[in-house]
């Protein structure tokens, strides 16, 4: 009952008419931005940031919102398209939707992609009402000894479960930790690290580092690679799917929609693992997994359906613990602290308009995107058909005029030169930039809470492992590394990633 | 096999081991305090340290294992990226933003090997700027002076 209740809450905050009108623009521009080549939603979110400064809170979150599945959208027309998957959650469509356009099949495959992402969409929201309150109170109750093991687990398994080298995830969020510390310190007033530059004594803020490592170092990283692409299909047409391609589709989007949804409550979880996840499943339980790789249209909605779920259900942790189990996440939290708001579980309760407004706007704008997307089709792929040589000059322009309008401070634009130099330089030593920004954002946090655990145990650190809840996630994390290391499950795991080759 | 000095894994190491070392150094004059209380100084110790063993685990690895070259640096674009956005920052208090943005634009597209300054990219450059200085400037009212102080304003 009390859920009916708080979506209505929701359903009055979300269809107010600038609410509605936000999280369509979000949705619209997210699209828009993401099926550019080369921009993934983190990018995508870090360059429309500024934008959304302006508004009110919960118009800011919506539009957010709206503008990630709008940009993760985006990115699996684009790998549908032209085989250029604009982040790694859209790989595996890649597989078989390019496939499938070259076999003059790209209607049916976007439509089997949007409408598996809205299926999706529905259902995780639906699990996002349900179980965030009763998280949400459990972590009421988490003091911070229990915040502390929590972040340390969220961090330890947003390492176990991403791609690439498990030792470079470790480096990279330390350092993303140290970044973290720049600034003033709230308990002494010590300045750390600023080098005297009294332009980050509160800090870098992280959209800086988030448009340069993202947006400049990908820039970079790709025109070291420029190539010549050819788009698939210049008209797409056959958009409606036939009675026997949904009766196909139907046990691949249920099965991707499960699955998602349970790996995007994981800390490190989130849109990459499920689809992921679910390709792989979908080949095994498929009857002919030889079509797989030429155009199985069960490889694009299994891992459609569940890349939508994650991104969705990746809210969860975010709304009820401030704790961010992906980068977009990460993104998401700064700007509700640059708003004000501190990530956390009084969010449900102190701001209940926003949460359940935000919720609701989600559902929403999964419509939108079904409504609006398959109509403008062919906006979108004239946007891709854009040389890369035009488009990235401008996307710099954004990246610049956005960082300086941060603090109208020239300072940060010269400090996102520097973070796209080491971004691209992180990129060629395969050092993923995606947990240093996890780490980054959770630095002060991770800080603040071990002081005060350590303050009021009086220096014991066993008080970790004595209080039970505590410890339970210290032993899952310690778990989850242990067979991450184990000789069998890390041939496993360097298998499951193999699909991307 | 390619040298040690030419992997990934290695200079990712040197990468982790110099910054821990700086932060290291730098943060040796924060008070440590204790762990009971702990100072500026007791954090960023403890990470300091843990960066520099990754960093040398992973150098470590790169003279233990096989391990993949860094490969040719994408020096043209990389200078000519960062360079370019630096010059903005530092060209749009005095030259302005009109100014700063064809400088900008000009210098990050030269790093591409398909650029050409033909019509349609003048065209698409006149159009950006206006596109920003419309949007950024007159509708969101980013203090950005459209025409710098050098040219005396």
């Amino acid at each position: 009952m009390e859920t009916l209740s708080n979506l209505w809450l929701g359903l009055e905050t979300a269809l107010t008419f600038w609410n509605l009108a936000y999280c369509m623009v979000g949705v619209l521009l997210g699209t828009a931005i993401g099926v550019l080549p080369g921009l993934g939603p983190t990018a995508t979110i870090a360059m429309l940031l500024p934008v959304t400064f302006g508004l009110p809170p919960v118009s800011a979150l919506i539009m957010l919102a709206g503008i990630y599945y709008g940009a993760q959208y985006g990115g699996s027309t684009t790998a549908i398209l032209v085989n250029l998957p604009g982040e790694s959650s859209s790989v595996v469509t890649a597989l078989d939707g390019y496939q499938m356009a070259r076999q003059g099949k790209a209607g049916r495959a976007l439509a089997t992609a949007a409408i598996g992402s809205f299926f999706a969409g529905t259902v995780a929201t639906v699990l996002l009402a349900v179980f965030a309150p009763p998280l949400a109170d459990l972590a009421l109750q988490f003091g911070p000894a229990e915040y502390f093991s929590l972040m340390v687990l969220g961090l330890v398994a947003s390492v176990v479960l991403a791609h690439g080298s498990l030792l470079h995830a470790f480096g990279m969020i330390i350092l993303g930790l140290i970044l973290g510390l720049i600034g003033t310190d709230v308990n002494s007033g010590t300045t750390r690290y600023t080098f005297g530059f009294p332009e980050i004594a509160d800090g870098i803020n992280f959209v800086v580092v988030a448009m340069g490592v993202f947006g400049l170092g990908e820039i970079i990283g790709n025109l070291a690679n420029e190539s010549t692409r050819t788009v698939m299909a210049k008209t797409v047409t056959g958009l409606m799917p036939t009675k026997d391609d949904l009766k196909q589709m139907a046990a691949p989007v249920l099965r991707g929609t499960v699955l998602g949804s349970m790996l995007g409550i994981l800390p490190g979880g989130g849109a990459m693992l499920a689809s992921f996840a679910a390709y792989t499943l979908e080949k095994k339980v498929s009857k002919h997994p030889e079509r797989f790789g030429k155009g199985a249209i069960e490889g694009v909605a299994g891992p459609e359906s569940a890349n939508n779920a994650g991104a969705q259900t990746s809210f969860i942790p975010m709304l009820t613990l401030g704790i961010p189990s992906n980068p977009v996440m990460a993104l998401m939290i700064g700007a509700m602290i640059m708003q004000g708001i501190q990530p956390g579980p009084s969010v449900m309760t102190e701001q209940p308009v926003l949460f359940w407004g935000l919720i609701v706007s989600m559902w929403i704008g999964n419509l939108f995107l079904l409504v609006l997307n398959l109509p403008l089709i062919g906006l979108w792929v004239r946007m891709i058909s854009v040389p890369y040589h035009f488009l990235y000059p401008a996307i710099l322009v954004f990246c610049a005029i956005g960082v300086f309008s941060l603090n109208n401070a020239t300072f940060d634009v010269y400090l996102m030169a520097i973070f796209g130099f080491l971004g691209y330089i992180f990129r060629k030593l395969d050092c993923e930039p995606a947990p240093m920004l996890l780490g980054f954002i959770l630095g002060p946090m991770m800080e603040e809470h071990l002081r005060r655990t350590m303050l009021i145990s009086k220096g014991d650190a066993t008080v970790f492992l004595s209080r039970p809840i505590s410890a339970t996630m210290l032993v899952l994390a310690l778990i989850l590394l242990a067979t991450v290391l184990a000789p069998a499950v890390r041939q496993k795991r360097e298998e499951a990633f193999q699909e991307e080759a | 096999m390619s040298h040690v000095l030419q992997k990934k894994d290695f200079w990712a190491g040197v990468l982790y081991i110099a910054i821990g070392a700086a932060a290291f150094w730098i943060g040796r004059d924060y008070p440590m305090g204790t762990a009971g209380r702990m100072g500026a100084g007791y954090f960023p110790a403890i990470l300091s340290v843990i960066l520099m063993l990754i960093g040398l685990l992973s150098a470590a690895r790169a003279i233990a294992q096989e391990g993949e070259a860094v490969g040719a640096i994408a020096w043209k674009p990389l200078a000519l990226v960062v360079g370019s956005t630096a010059l903005f920052g530092l060209l749009l208090p005095g030259a302005g933003l009109v100014v700063a943005l064809i400088v900008l634009i000009l210098v990050s597209a030269a790093a591409s090997q398909h650029f050409r300054f033909e019509p349609k990219a003048a065209a698409g450059l006149i159009l950006l700027v206006v596109f920003c200085t419309l949007v950024f400037v007159k509708a969101l009212g980013v203090p950005m002076p459209l025409v710098g102080s050098w040219f005396g304003e």
